[in-house]
C-alpha cells in the first residue's frame, strides 16, 4: 500500500498545474446566454488543444499523451482544483474519440478524430429515448437500409450539446425482428441536416442543458456505421464505460471544494460551534473522503492489477448522494437567503436532483451491486 | 497509488483467514460466547505465532511489522467474532508503545506480545472511574485514558478490584475496574489512541464484511412466493447498501493503517474518519444483517446477534462516531479556512 503519487505522476500533475495557473480562460461571459458560454468554453478548448493538455489520455498517434489512467485521473482533479471548466468537445473527448478508436475503421479514425481535439467539430450521444431511459436496449429509434444509404426516424432525449453539435453517436434499431440488445447498430449521423430538430430541453433549474433530437428521415451513409450492422450494443457499452470513468474525479474535487465553502460559510455565520452542523457537516467530509478514496482504488487496482473491484458502482452512488445532502445542508447554513435564482447554492441544490438519474439512476446501481458484485439473483422481469 | 497488499501482507491475510476458518467457526464461537469466557485454547495459540506483538516493536519483543498488518489481523478476528482479547490487548500495547515510559514498556510490551498478559483499554467516565473495560475480566493490565486521548494512566490489575460485568457481548468478558494504583503516561498518548482507533475500525471493517458474507448467503437460499428472497430489490438494495457502508469504511480505515506506518502527520484525521465510518458501518451493517434474516435473525439460535453485539461494543469504544465527528469538524474546518483563503 502506498498512498503517493510516484515522481512522475507528480512531474505530470506539476507541469499541469503550473500551466492552469499560468494560462488561466478569461471569465466566464456573463452576457450573451448560452451561446456566448459555449463559445468561451469552445475557445478554452482551443488553448488547451495548441498546448496539448486537451486529451492527455489520448494515444500521441492521435494527438494525446498517451497518459496513464492515474495520470489522466490527476487531469480532472487538477481541472477541479483550478475551477476551470472542462474543454468544450467533452463528450467527443471522452466518449467519441475512445468509441471510435476500438471500433472505428481506418478511415474513419483520419476523417474524425482530429477535428474532435480542436473542438472544430462539437459532438453529442443520442442514446436514450423518452421510452428507453433504464432500459436503453429496449430504443426504438429505427434506421432502414435505402441504397448505399440509411434512413433515421425517432425521438432522442438528453443529448446535452445537440445544439452545437455537428456528430451525434446515434444507436438505432436495425432489426426489428432480433433480440433486443442484437438488432442495434450505432452510427455517426451528421447533425447539419434537414431531418435533424433539436429542442432545449428545459430543465428544474432554468437553464437548458440538454436537448430532445427529433429525427424525421434523416440520412447517414452507409461508411457511417461504426463496429458494424447489429453490433450497436457492444459499441454502445465501450461508450458508456467511458463515461464514468474520468468525469468521476473532476466531480469529487468539486465536491471538496463545496464543502471547502460550505465549512466557510458555516464558520461565518459562528455555525461550526453548534454541534448539530459540525456532526453534519464532518460526516459529509469523512463520506467525500471516502469517495475519493475508492474512487482512487478502482482506478489503481485496475491499473496495476487489471482487476476492477466493486468501487466502480459505488463511487457514482456514494458521490450523488453525498452531493445532494451537502446542497441541502447548505439551505440550513445559509437559511432563506440560499434558495433565490441566481445563486450558486440555488442552484447547486436544484442541479444536484440530476445527480441519482444521469449516467445510472441509483437504483439501476444497487441492482448492478446486488447482481455482479454480491451475485444476488436477478429481479424476476416480466417477459 | 497503490491500494494493494505486499505479498508478505496478502499470506498474513490469507494464513489468518484459514486458520480462523477452522479454529473460530461459528459452533466454537458460540461455544464460548454462551459460557461467556475467552477461547483460552486459541488466545495461547495466537500469543504463540505471534499475533498480539505483530506491530510492537522488535526490541519489546513484537514482530515490528505495522498498522497495516495489525489491520489485517484485526479485521479477520472481527470477521469469525473470534472470542478473544486480541483488539483490548493490542490497542492498550499500543497506547503503552507510544506513551509509556521505559519502564513500563519493559515491564508490559514483551508479555502483551506473547500474550502472556491480557490488556485491555478504558476510557475515563465522568466521575472519574475506569466504566466498562472491555475485556477487563480477564485483563492483566489497563489502560485508562481521559475522553479527550490526551492524557493516560496504565494498571496492573493484579492490585485492584476487578467487576465483572455483562456487557451485551460476551465474547470479551467485561469488567469495572475499581482502586490499583494508576501511573501516569509521561508520553504522548494521543497517537497511541489513533493506533488503536484503527484496529478497532479494523476489526468493525471484519464484522461487516463477514456479516454481508452471511447475509448474502442467506438470502439467496430462503425462499418466499417461490423465490430466493435475494431476488427482491427490497432485500438486494438493502444487501447492496450494506456492501457500499462496509466498502466506505474499509478504504477509510486502509488509509488511517497506512497512515500510521508512512504518513503520521496524517493519522490523526484519518483515525478518526475511520473509526467514525467504521462504527456507522458496523451498526448499520449488523442491523441490516438481522432484519435481511427476517425472523430467524432475531432468535438467539441465529448466529447473526453475535455480530451484531460486537459491532455495538466496538462502536462506541474509544468514542463514538459523534466523538470522532467533532474532532474531524474543528480539523476540516481549519483545512476549509486554508482552501478558501488560498
Amino acid at each position: 500500500m502506498d498512498l503517493t503519487f510516484s515522481d512522475s505522476e507528480l512531474a505530470f500533475r506539476d507541469e499541469l498545474r503550473t500551466w492552469l495557473a499560468e494560462h488561466p480562460p478569461p471569465p466566464e461571459p456573463t452576457e450573451g446566454g448560452d451561446e456566448a458560454g459555449f463559445a468561451w468554453r469552445r475557445d478554452w478548448q482551443r488553448t488547451l488543444s495548441e498546448a496539448g493538455w486537451v486529451a492527455p489520455a489520448w494515444p500521441a498517434e492521435y494527438g494525446g499523451r498517451g497518459a496513464t489512467l492515474t495520470e489522466s485521473a490527476i487531469y480532472f482533479e487538477e481541472f477541479g482544483r483550478a475551477r476551470v471548466p472542462l474543454p468544450a468537445n467533452v463528450l467527443g473527448i471522452l466518449l467519441g474519440g475512445p468509441t471510435l478508436m476500438v471500433w472505428g475503421t481506418p478511415e474513419q479514425k483520419e476523417r474524425y478524430l482530429p477535428p474532435i481535439l480542436t473542438g472544430e467539430e462539437i459532438w453529442c450521444q443520442g442514446f436514450s429515448e423518452p421510452g428507453a431511459g433504464s432500459d436503453l436496449a429496449s430504443l426504438q429509434t429505427k434506421a432502414v437500409k435505402d441504397g448505399d444509404e440509411w434512413v433515421v426516424t425517432g425521438q432522442k432525449v438528453w443529448t446535452s450539446a445537440a445544439q452545437w453539435s455537428k456528430w451525434c453517436m446515434l444507436v438505432t434499431r436495425t432489426d426489428g425482428d432480433a433480440p433486443k440488445h442484437k438488432g442495434l447498430t450505432y452510427f455517426l449521423l451528421d447533425m447539419e441536416q434537414p431531418g435533424v430538430t433539436v429542442r432545449p430541453l428545459k430543465q428544474i433549474t432554468g437553464e437548458a442543458e440538454f436537448n430532445e433530437l427529433f429525427l424525421e428521415e434523416a440520412r447517414i451513409p452507409d461508411a457511417n456505421v461504426v463496429g458494424g450492422v447489429g453490433n450497436g450494443w457492444k459499441v454502445a457499452l465501450t461508450t458508456l464505460m467511458n463515461e464514468r470513468a474520468g468525469l468521476g474525479f473532476a466531480l469529487q474535487v468539486r465536491l471538496r471544494q463545496y464543502l471547502d465553502d460550505l465549512f466557510a460559510a458555516a464558520d461565518e455565520r459562528g455555525l461550526l460551534e453548534d454541534a448539530a452542523y459540525a456532526d453534519k457537516l464532518a460526516d459529509l467530509h469523512t463520506r467525500c473522503e471516502a469517495i475519493r478514496l475508492l474512487a482512487w482504488k478502482g482506478l489503481t487496482d485496475v491499473e496495476k492489477y487489471g482487476q476492477p473491484g466493486p468501487e466502480g458502482s459505488l463511487v457514482k452512488w456514494l458521490w450523488s448522494d453525498t452531493n445532494q445532502q451537502a446542497t441541502q445542508l447548505a439551505a440550513d447554513i445559509v437559511g432563506p437567503e440560499a434558495l433565490t435564482y441566481g445563486n450558486a447554492w440555488s442552484y447547486e441544490l436544484l442541479r444536484a436532483r440530476g445527480n441519482t438519474i444521469e449516467g445510472g439512476t441509483t437504483e439501476i446501481l444497487k441492482n448492478i451491486v446486488a447482481e455482479r458484485v454480491l451475485g444476488l439473483p436477478r429481479q424476476k422481469t416480466a417477459a | 497509488m497503490d491500494f494493494g497488499l505486499t505479498d508478505d501482507q496478502k499470506d498474513i491475510q490469507r494464513a489468518a483467514r484459514d486458520m480462523l476458518a477452522e479454529r473460530a467457526s461459528a459452533e466454537r464461537v458460540r461455544e464460548h460466547a454462551e459460557r461467556k469466557e475467552t477461547d483460552r485454547e486459541l488466545w495461547a495459540e495466537l500469543g504463540e505465532i505471534g499475533w498480539p506483538g505483530i506491530a510492537i516493536g522488535e526490541a519489546h519483543g513484537g514482530q515490528g511489522l505495522g498498522a497495516v498488518e495489525l489491520a489485517i489481523l484485526s479485521e479477520e478476528l472481527g470477521r469469525t467474532i473470534a472470542p478473544v482479547p486480541f483488539l483490548p490487548t493490542v490497542a492498550a500495547a499500543a497506547i503503552i508503545e507510544q506513551g509509556g515510559s521505559d519502564e513500563q514498556k519493559t515491564r508490559w510490551l514483551p508479555e502483551l506480545a506473547a500474550g502472556r498478559a491480557i490488556g485491555a483499554v478504558a476510557t475515563l467516565d465522568h466521575e472519574g472511574g475506569s466504566g466498562l473495560v472491555v475485556g477487563g475480566a480477564d485483563a492483566d493490565v489497563v489502560v485508562l485514558v481521559d475522553r479527550w486521548h490526551q492524557a493516560g494512566s496504565v494498571l496492573a490489575t493484579a492490585d485492584a478490584t476487578v467487576e465483572p460485568i455483562d456487557a451485551i457481548d460476551p465474547t470479551r468478558p467485561a469488567a469495572r475496574i475499581h482502586g490499583g494504583n494508576p501511573e501516569a503516561l509521561p508520553g504522548d498518548v494521543s497517537g497511541g489512541v489513533d493506533r488503536a482507533l484503527v484496529a478497532t475500525a479494523a476489526e468493525l471493517v471484519g464484522v461487516c464484511s463477514g456479516s454481508v458474507e452471511m447475509t448474502v448467503a442467506y438470502v439467496k437460499e430462503r425462499k418466499q412466493f417461490g423465490t430466493p428472497v435475494g431476488a427482491f430489490q427490497a432485500v438486494s438494495h438493502r444487501c447492496a447498501q450494506m456492501l457500499l457502508d462496509t466498502e466506505r469504511a474499509r478504504a477509510l480505515t486502509s488509509q488511517a493503517a497506512w497512515s500510521a506506518d508512512a504518513a503520521p502527520d496524517r493519522l490523526h484525521e484519518a483515525a478518526a474518519m475511520a473509526k467514525a465510518a467504521a462504527s456507522d458501518a458496523g451498526r448499520e451493517v449488523t442491523a441490516s444483517a438481522i432484519q435481511a434474516h427476517g425472523g430467524i435473525g432475531f432468535t438467539w439460535e441465529a448466529d447473526v446477534h453475535w455480530r451484531y453485539k460486537r459491532a455495538q461494543i466496538d462502536a462506541v469504544l474509544l468514542g463514538g462516531a459523534g466523538a470522532h465527528r467533532a474532532r474531524i469538524a474543528r480539523l476540516a474546518a481549519v483545512h476549509a479556512r486554508e482552501a478558501v483563503t488560498a
